[in-house]
């Protein structure tokens, strides 16, 4: 057993499940797109946690970088987000993402 | 173990705040201590450097980002009319749903042997010596160590997404943007509205 992690993993575990879940159901049952945004970020939180955990428990900082990368990802993905919710809202005077539908097939 | 918990509970809390909000400006403050509380975590699993991360990039850029947006959009408009609940129907069913396959998860993480192998020690050496080190895991050294020996390739992919993020964002929401009848062609469209009119009264 090479760390020795605060709690057992199976702990950090559960709690990342949880808060994934949570940024899942913001995702689905919101409108409001800002908000979804915002769940989004919370599921990579609750993944980054998990690599920290993993990466304590084997002593092995691979995933602190990969957790790195994550927020990278996770700050590009809102820049872009955001920009196409302002591009949303300027065409069309609301955001809702029930009524954005311009690319249903 | 009862600290983890006290701690997990306000973060759960908090993301439930976040999701729960009628209003997106109370969802960010929700969001700011969520983000606060997991920079607590990271340090208590020697992540120094990304604790630190956590609150400048997360609460210093991404969330001053919303702020700014929400700013934006809702000045004098009901833009955010739209109720909280997208599915009132299948709302309960799907946290339901949700609440199976967390229970699912939690029980296969319960029954996989996850202390099976020791193979993927590597990299850092000791958990043990003073902070900042080098060798020492978690220390900032060690992470950048990592990063630009290891890993430097990831790291230079990381570069040229963020390029491509920043010129995508300029793209779709700068101001000559190609999908956005923006204001100065509404303008233009008004004045030459008003000089055909000028010319209708003089001929």
């Amino acid at each position: 057993m090479p760390g020795t992690l605060p709690v057992a993993i199976e702990n950090y575990i559960a709690l990342s499940a949880v808060i994934f879940f949570v940024g899942v159901a913001g995702v689905m049952l919101r409108r409001n797109p800002l908000i979804m945004l915002m769940s989004i970020e919370l599921m990579w939180n609750a993944a980054n946690l998990l690599f920290l955990a993993f990466s304590k428990m084997w002593l092995n900082n691979a995933g602190h970088v990969f957790a790195f990368l994550v927020i990278t990802v996770a700050a590009a993905e809102a820049a872009i987000g955001l920009a196409i919710v302002v591009t949303v809202f300027r065409s069309a005077k609301h955001v809702d993402v029930d009524e954005v539908n311009l690319l249903k097939g | 173990m009862l600290l983890f918990w006290l701690l997990g509970i306000l973060l759960i809390a908090s993301a439930v705040f976040v999701v729960m909000q009628r209003k997106p400006v109370y969802s960010v403050v929700g969001l700011l201590l969520h983000f606060a509380i997991l920079a607590v975590f990271y340090l208590t699993l020697n992540a120094e450097f990304l604790a630190v991360i956590q609150i400048v990039i997360y609460t210093g850029a991404i969330l001053i980002l919303f702020v700014f947006v929400i700013a934006l959009l809702s000045s004098g408009t009901e833009a955010f009319a739209a109720g909280p609940n997208r599915m009132p129907k299948a709302g309960v069913p799907a946290a339901l749903l949700a609440l199976v396959a967390l229970g699912l998860l939690i029980y296969g993480v319960s029954r996989g042997n996850l202390f099976a192998s020791g193979a993927h020690v590597a990299a850092s050496t000791s958990i043990a010596g003073p902070p900042g080190t080098a060798n020492v895991f978690g220390s900032v050294a060690d992470f950048g160590k990592a990063l630009f020996t290891t890993h430097l390739l990831p790291f230079e992919i990381m570069a040229l997404i963020l390029m491509v993020a920043v010129v995508g964002v300029v793209a779709l929401a700068g101001d000559e943007s190609p999908y956005v009848p923006t204001r100065k062609r509404a303008s233009a469209v008004e004045r030459e509205m008003r000089e055909a009119i000028v010319r209708a009264g003089e001929g």
